[in-house]
């Protein structure tokens, strides 16, 4: 057996999962019945659709034939991992991680990590290009979020403001 | 009558100079991202949704409207002066257009956009005020039934106009509706995997969900292709007003363009970027005039029609959702989600509850394309400039816009977290070729749907015969069940493959 269309075969099975998941948990709550429709029931239906709909879908990829096979390609590991990560980092960086005992540090702070480690994630990387850029959204970002808007968010690390 | 008082009192509410601003705004807004390839409406319409908290609802919606229809005028610019779709809407636009600045004529192109853009506009709002009444009355006959039918109807249509596979959309359409179920289920109470997260109990933001794949997710697999140089026309754009012959060729192009671009918009599914596929199959099917560009090296009509069309759907893609309270597209699909959080629900009541935003709204749309000629033809310069920031400096600003703006909508890091996933998500998606637009949709109408069917079964005992044997939901079956056929049928499957493989 030859897989004719990787890029079916794999949405295949990632939708048979995800519909067998959803229908699995579905069943934890109470389904009831058509005219007593409990909180399980719509998803329950759901799933199995998804489930069969995904079921076709890999049945499909492994015998209709395609031209060039509808490879998946490469996965861009390095622009996922600065670009996620710079929002991660941007994330922890302004809430803080009580948990982990992580100290809010505030917008600016992660202004300039977010530019900095999602700039690493394009084509060329200039040290000064990209501060100025972080730099400029930093004001920017102040101007109008906190000052113009007045959206509620910690601005600078809790260690100096309190 | 009626109709000239209803745009009188939504010309009062959208002249007050608050409204004129926030209309101009979303429109220099809407041209901008338009302009800026690799950012599209949706994406910028959930970034701003947090903003608009704190605004009046009839600004908020104004303003985001005039995003979107902002975005359909600024894409042709890059189309036509980059060779590169700055809109989905506009990518059969780029085929002519470019050609067109090639020779030299780049003025009479974007002159032919914008003024086609704004002609289609203006008699898409027409045709918005003057149906909306009507069709809202139609909405009053209609039960639980009848609203699943139309759902069922909706997203059929969606998945039957989408581009690729046809059982890839229902997956995502099905993936969405799951999505939507996640948190409390409002008639028993209880928290639908949610995984004991207390952020999940109210349902992953839809917020979240449209950016991390529309945003994160295109971001990434644009800067996982190889970086490449494209000739741009940054120098002055001369003569802009097309001469007496251009304009002898336009015009039937815009009028064509301009009613196929208002009937595929009211469609579900419809709206801007299929409009102008329709509108350039067409006049490629038209026979040429005698010492006339053939289409592919320039042809005016090749960027009058689709730009006109997309406009024009782009308009009266909104008479589902304020009509019906259904979105045709994911756009209207964040519309939706502005109005619940204005505390507005969506659906046909709106006209009669809220006569101002309803009429507002569509009244300031006109005003909006109005704006939109001067800001895109007198002004190109100033988009042009726009066209030479290098996509280095635009990506990093763009994540930062989404983290913060993901982050205002509830205050809590939990958001950022859950944009991150989906931007993994929506690159998932972008790999295996799956279209992510049915998902929004399908997400915003889950919730909707269940309750319309736990309503309609309640109603009928339990007997699912209900849906065929009311005669206004059985017809709206049958038509999603046409449309599914007629897509099948192996003529109309390979067309359909290939219109939206070739362009």
């Amino acid at each position: 057996m030859k897989i004719k269309s990787q890029k079916d075969f794999f949405s295949g099975l990632m939708f048979m999962g995800v519909g067998v998941a959803f229908a699995w948990g579905a069943t934890n709550y109470t389904v009831g019945t058509g005219a007593r429709m409990g909180p399980g029931y719509f998803p329950l239906m759901l799933g199995i659709v998804m489930t069969v709909i995904g079921a076709l879908m890999t049945f499909f990829a492994l015998t209709v034939e395609t031209v060039d096979g509808a490879k998946i390609g490469k996965w861009a590991w390095r622009q996922v991992g600065y670009i996620l990560g710079a929002n991660f980092a941007f994330g922890v960086l302004l809430g803080g991680l009580p948990s982990l005992g992580i100290p809010a540090m505030g917008l600016i702070v992660g202004i300039y990590a977010l530019v900095l480690i999602s700039s690493l994630a394009g084509h060329s990387f200039n040290l000064k290009q990209v501060l100025i850029l972080a730099t400029v959204l930093a004001i920017g970002s102040y101007l109008a979020f906190i000052w113009a808007l007045k959206l509620q968010m910690q601005v600078w690390p809790t260690f100096i403001t309190g | 009558m009626d109709l000239i008082s209803n745009l009188s009192l939504g010309f009062s509410v959208a002249f007050t100079p608050i409204n004129l601003l926030y209309c101009l705004l979303g429109c220099i807004l809407g041209t901008l991202i338009g302009v800026l390839p690799g950012i599209g409406p949706v994406a910028t319409i959930a970034m701003l949704l947090p903003a608009t908290y704190a605004l009046p609802p009839v600004s908020a919606l104004i303003m985001l409207a005039g995003i979107y229809y902002g975005a359909q005028y600024g894409g042709s610019t890059t189309a036509i002066l980059v060779n590169l779709p700055g809109e989905s809407s506009s990518v059969v636009t780029v085929i002519d257009g470019y050609q067109m600045a090639r020779k030299g004529r780049a003025g009479p192109a974007l002159a032919a956009a914008g003024l086609g853009s704004f002609f289609a506009g203006s008699v898409g709002t027409l045709i918005l005020a003057a149906f909306a009444p009507p069709l809202t009355e139609v909405a009053f006959k209609f039960g639980p039934a009848e609203y699943f039918s139309l759902m069922i109807l909706g997203l059929i249509g969606a998945v039957v106009l989408a581009s690729g596979s046809l059982l890839k959309a229902i997956a995502m359409i099905v993936l969405g509706l799951l999505l939507g179920l996640v948190g409390t289920d409002v008639n028993s109470g209880v928290a639908r995997f949610s995984f004991d997260i207390p952020e999940l109990t109210d349902g992953i933001g839809f917020v979240a969900i449209a950016m991390g794949v529309f945003g994160y997710g295109e971001i990434i697999a644009n800067l996982a292709q190889p970086e490449d140089q494209r000739e741009v026309f940054t120098g002055k754009v001369e003569g802009l007003f097309p001469t007496k012959e251009d304009f002898k060729r336009m015009l039937p192009a815009v009028l064509r363009g301009t009613a196929l671009g208002a009937s595929l918009g009211i469609l579900p599914g419809g709206g801007a970027l299929l409009a102008a596929f329709a509108a350039y199959t067409i006049e490629k099917k038209t026979k040429l005039h005698p010492g006339e560009v053939p289409f592919g090296k320039g042809n005016i009509r090749g960027v009058a029609a689709p730009e006109s069309a997309n406009n024009a759907g782009a308009q009266t893609s909104f008479i589902p959702l304020l009509t019906l309270g259904i979105p045709p597209n994911a756009v209207m699909a964040l519309m939706v989600g502005a109005m619940t959080i204005h505390n507005i629900q969506p659906g046909p009541q709106v006209m009669t509850s809220n006569p101002e935003l309803f009429w507002g709204l569509i009244a300031s749309m006109w005003l909006g394309n109005a704006m939109l000629v001067i800001l895109n033809l007198p002004l190109i310069g100033m988009w042009i400039k726009l066209l030479t920031v290098p996509y280095k400096y635009l990506f990093p600003s763009i994540v930062l816009f989404c983290a913060i703006g993901v982050y205002s909508t509830n205050n809590n890091t939990f958001d950022i977290w859950m944009v991150g996933i989906f931007g993994f998500v929506g690159y998932l998606f972008y790999k295996l070729g799956c279209e992510p637009a049915p998902l929004l949709l399908g997400f915003i109408l889950g919730p909707m749907m269940e309750e319309n069917l736990r309503r309609a079964l309640l109603l009928s005992r339990g007997d699912w015969s209900v849906f065929v044997t009311r005669p206004l939901s059985a017809g709206l079956l049958a038509a999603a069940a046409l449309l599914l056929i007629i897509v099948l049928l192996p003529a109309v499957k390979n067309k359909r493959e290939e219109a939206f493989v070739e362009e």
